[in-house]
């Protein structure tokens, strides 16, 4: 489906690309389902909470320096601005860089429900304009103002003569899909809208979309070894460099899941090659995405000198330390930008994955072709339990205390916690670059056999600990709230 | 109407789910969108016996915007009574069913008999914020989970005590145990529904009380006046947390003059505790009085709660001289009075100038305006680090937003928590020469 910068409406990954929150089954029969185009996902009668689209929206926009978020809608809408505050201080910090990015909320009560507030929002806008300068300013709605009908596109226009810096309006209704995910595609289609220019010169970079580039050192030095520079985004982004993304030699990213709609935007609209290969997590994910940069900016004779010269110094240390994973098991439960990358690192590894949870899942991306972390695991024949659950944490927990595995790998806030509750030890994959390349894939292959050889904190809190799941939950089939999933066995 | 957040302080209403999350044996239902509960959680002690991530959620979509969304309301209650163990269901709306008339008071009504009980609390986001949020549970449990106690079942000496709105409030839970212990000292029985010590029993115990004990500036009057109406539960309203000796005894003279606690009683306890108290603060005294780095000025920015009783202490205890003091609660107006009168109740006839402002950037801007006469003293949020540190002055972040402290179950409250804030507050000074 191709990407329209003309509305700053961005269809939801649901309706755009067929995405599913609910599917349990095997990974062979969620792959044959989507490549057939029977796949429909499950909607569940309970629930517990898990996340909105906006966080992931306006936490990727607030990363960028010296701009402001104008959050509209009741105060715990804007809540997390205290954390993207710091998160945004500590960051710049970290690079030797200053950011003065502003995440304000609008404090929308009773009465604006009923007699509306965009007339607030105007002000709130000019004031917060007044006050920091920012140099680039974007305005999200919320669930109430949604469905309210402010209409922050209007507010948007009306102020835009007023101000001298790019403004975007930024619909993240919290309703819209169940796939926070979304909130990621928001954010590329505010910045592809409003932001990026065309091309006036081609430079020697690449887009880098990524979380909190906490390896960018190493990256930045291994990319000046093939003459390229990489442009990090959006943590510790210039509103400077994202005018000029389309002048790069191609876009690539951490995660998918995160970097899907950018690259392809760019790809569609400026002609910026979008690497679309396996992630460079593990050692073939790393290879076959150095190999595919090498290709596209023509730098494959400087890319095997590099990956020769690497293999060298790790491959040896880490097919010594698989003599000591091998015959593990594993539940992992991460975002689809992850669990099909992490399974091929942990067969890489030698550990057997025994069930995968994705937070959901893209039956194709933007492009139509099935996620290439999938295909990958398919052509080798890999199969597992699979299932696709936006962070349900009960049945997480009635997998793990069917399973009894090893180890529990989990990328979420708040998710390793209940794996430790149960007794199993949890390695929490939160940071972006934790298995990246043949360094970080030896680290995280330590990292498990420190998580597995001293399980004292994990058996001291379950012995202490009473669960909160009643036992005839956990007597259940893991997908007993799953409604159409049921209907679809009885008929067939 | 809506106004400019820049540093926000509180959090919606919803975030009252934050206070059934700190009564143990009760949870929180949430009739909301998905990431209702994901936003209003902070990392501060949120992954408990019931952490917001397992909170039974509706989870709301754009279907249920528009046709409604009691039928997923009927099943996620159901079927959260099958999945999770809880004592107490408490049903909390978000914004989304209250805009769209989704009517939850009759959905909940039918779980009536459902053997456990299930009480509800309009709860929207845009009604109000963290503090009234808690209001609105305390309500709750009042109209929909107890009943007058019968002739006979009250029990002298019980006494509820209701201070801090959990986990808004950063030392709630040392505070509420510190409270406790120092209604013990007086030989009565405090009653405390959060924390270890609390739970559902706690909350069923509450209508036996002889008096319920409120020690704090307005956040909760209400409720206790609904009690007192509903129930027959008189209140003893303290307005501010006692910190450092000379509020804590003040408050031990008033609780015991309340409870008829033989006053010779009540001073033993005093006395014991200040000798205690003094013994230390001579010991350190002069560490205050040699410091080379920290100006005579202060400013505390935070809720009332907070700002009030920090203020009492750094006056009537350690002769500090207030700067202006602001309130960031969103105090109701019928309330701002009062709670400005307590700023004005310190000892020499000091009168510490109070604003209440919820807009931090403001506040920020009147810290760098004033003369301290010298480096300042400010104990706030995490906003007002930056300004703080830019006057190369003094800082303990004390209020919400937090994100330069952990605090599991530390207290400011009494002679022990006095004693806290000049160990934290000379813990940052001490790393100073000039």
């Amino acid at each position: 489906m191709s990407i329209d910068l003309n509305s700053s409406n961005v269809a939801t990954r649901e309706n755009r690309i067929g995405s599913i929150t609910g599917y349990f089954g095997s990974l062979q029969d969620l792959s044959e389902q989507s490549e057939c185009g029977t796949l429909r996902g499950c909607s569940r009668c309970f629930s517990q909470s898990s996340s909105c689209l906006s966080m992931c929206a306006l936490g990727q926009l607030a990363n960028i320096r010296d701009v402001a978020i104008i959050h509209h809608g009741p105060s715990g809408c804007s809540a997390v601005s205290a954390m993207v505050y710091w998160q945004d201080k500590v960051m710049a910090k970290k690079r030797g860089v200053t950011t003065n990015t502003v995440y304000v909320g609008t404090d929308v009560n009773e009465r604006d429900t009923i007699f509306g507030s965009a007339e607030q929002l105007r002000k709130i806008i000019l004031e917060t304009y007044e006050r920091h300068h920012p140099k680039a300013i974007f305005v999200a709605s919320s669930c109430t103002t949604g469905i309210t009908g402010e209409d922050i596109d209007a507010v948007v226009e009306e102020v835009r003569p007023e101000i001298d810096v790019p403004i975007a309006a930024v619909h993240c209704e919290g309703f819209k899909s169940r796939i926070w995910a979304t909130g990621f595609d928001i954010s590329d289609h505010a910045v592809l809208s409003e932001i990026v220019e065309p091309p006036k010169q081609k430079r020697n970079t690449i887009n880098f979309k990524n979380f909190y580039e906490s390896a960018r050192p190493e990256i930045v030095e291994m990319f000046h070894e093939f003459d390229l520079d990489p442009v990090f985004l959006y943590c510790n982004s210039s509103v400077e460099e994202l005018r000029h993304l389309s002048e790069a030699q191609a876009t690539t990213c951490i995660c998918g899941t995160l970097g899907n709609y950018l690259g392809n935007g760019l790809e569609e609209k400026y002609g910026v090659p979008y690497i679309r290969t396996v992630n460079p997590l593990g050692i073939t994910g790393f290879e076959t995405w150095l190999r595919e940069i090498g290709r596209v900016t023509n730098r494959s004779d400087k890319i095997e000198a590099y990956i020769a010269r690497e293999r060298k110094k790790y491959i040896p240390q880490i097919e010594e330390i698989k003599k000591e994973l091998k015959g593990l098991r594993a539940v992992i439960g991460m975002g689809p930008g992850y669990t099909f990358e992490v399974s091929r690192v942990l067969d890489e590894l030698g550990i057997q994955v025994v069930w995968a949870l994705a937070w959901h899942y893209d039956k194709k991306y933007e492009n139509g072709d099935v996620p290439p972390s999938m295909k990958y695991l398919l052509d080798k024949g890999i199969d597992y339990g699979a299932s696709v659950s936006d962070q349900q944490n009960y049945e997480v927990m009635n997998i793990l205390h069917r399973y009894q595995p090893d180890l529990y790998l989990s990328r979420h806030p708040g998710s390793t916690v209940w794996a430790i509750k149960n007794g199993t030890p949890a390695v929490y994959v939160a940071d972006e670059y934790m298995i990246f390349g043949y360094k970080h894939t030896l680290e995280f292959a330590n990292a498990v056999l420190d998580a597995i050889h001293n399980r004292s904190f994990e058996e001291n809190l379950a012995a202490h600990v009473k669960l909160p799941y009643t036992d005839w939950w956990y007597q259940q089939n893991i997908d007993y709230f799953m409604q159409q999933g049921k209907e679809k066995k009885k008929n067939g | 109407m809506a106004k400019i957040l820049d540093g926000q302080r509180y959090k919606c209403s919803l975030a009252a789910m934050q206070s059934v999350q700190a009564i143990p044996g009760a949870i929180p239902v949430l009739h909301s969108g998905p990431g209702c509960a994901a936003k209003l959680s902070d990392t501060i002690g949120s992954s408990g016996h019931y952490s917001p991530n397992i909170f039974p959620c509706t989870s709301l979509n754009e279907k249920d915007v528009v046709f409604g969304g009691t039928r997923k309301l009927r099943t996620t209650i159901e079927n959260a009574m099958k999945v999770l163990d809880a004592d107490l269901y408490i049903v909390l709306t978000g914004c989304i069913p209250e805009i769209v008339g989704d009517d939850s008071v009759s959905v909940v009504d039918e779980f009536r008999e459902a053997g456990k009980p299930v009480i509800l609390a309009e709860t929207a986001g845009f009604r109000g914020n963290s503090y009234t949020g808690y209001e609105q549970v305390l309500d709750a449990i009042t109209d929909q989970y107890l009943e007058p106690a019968p002739e006979g079942e009250r029990e002298k000496g019980l006494v509820n005590i209701f201070a801090d709105v959990p986990y808004q409030d950063l030392f709630w839970l040392g505070n509420y145990e510190q409270l406790a212990k120092l209604v013990s000292l007086l030989g009565l029985t405090p009653n405390v529904i959060f924390g270890y010590e609390g739970g559902t029993d706690r909350v069923r115990d509450i209508p036996k009380a002889e008096f319920n004990l409120l020690v704090s500036p307005w956040v909760g009057i209400e409720p206790m006046e609904r009690m007192e109406k509903r129930l027959g539960i008189p209140f003893l309203h303290w307005p501010n947390l006692p910190v450092g000796a000379f509020e804590t005894s003040k408050f031990l003279r008033a609780l015991g003059e309340y409870a008829g606690v033989p006053s010779d009683k009540v001073e033993s306890v005093i006395a014991d505790q200040e000798g205690y108290y003094y013994y230390l603060i001579e010991r350190y005294a002069d560490l205050f009085l040699e410091t080379r780095v920290m100006a005579k000025q202060f400013t505390v920015s935070a809720d009332a709660q907070y700002s009030l009783a920090l203020t009492k202490f750094l006056v009537n205890d350690l002769s500090l001289n207030p700067a202006t003091q602001f309130v960031v609660d969103d105090t109701p107006k019928k309330y701002r009075e009062s709670v400005a009168a307590e700023f004005s109740n310190l000892n020499h006839g000091i009168k510490a100038p109070v604003e209440f402002e919820t807009d931090s950037w403001k506040i920020s801007q009147a810290i760098r305006a004033h003369d301290y006469h010298g480096y300042p003293l400010v104990l706030g949020s995490y906003w007002e680090k930056e300004v703080t540190e830019e006057m190369y002055g003094h800082y303990l972040n004390i209020s919400w937003p937090v994100q330069d402290k952990v605090v599991m179950d530390e207290s400011y409250v009494g002679y022990q928590g006095g004693i806290k804030v000049i160990e934290d507050i000379y813990s940052v000074a001490v790393q100073r020469w000039n």
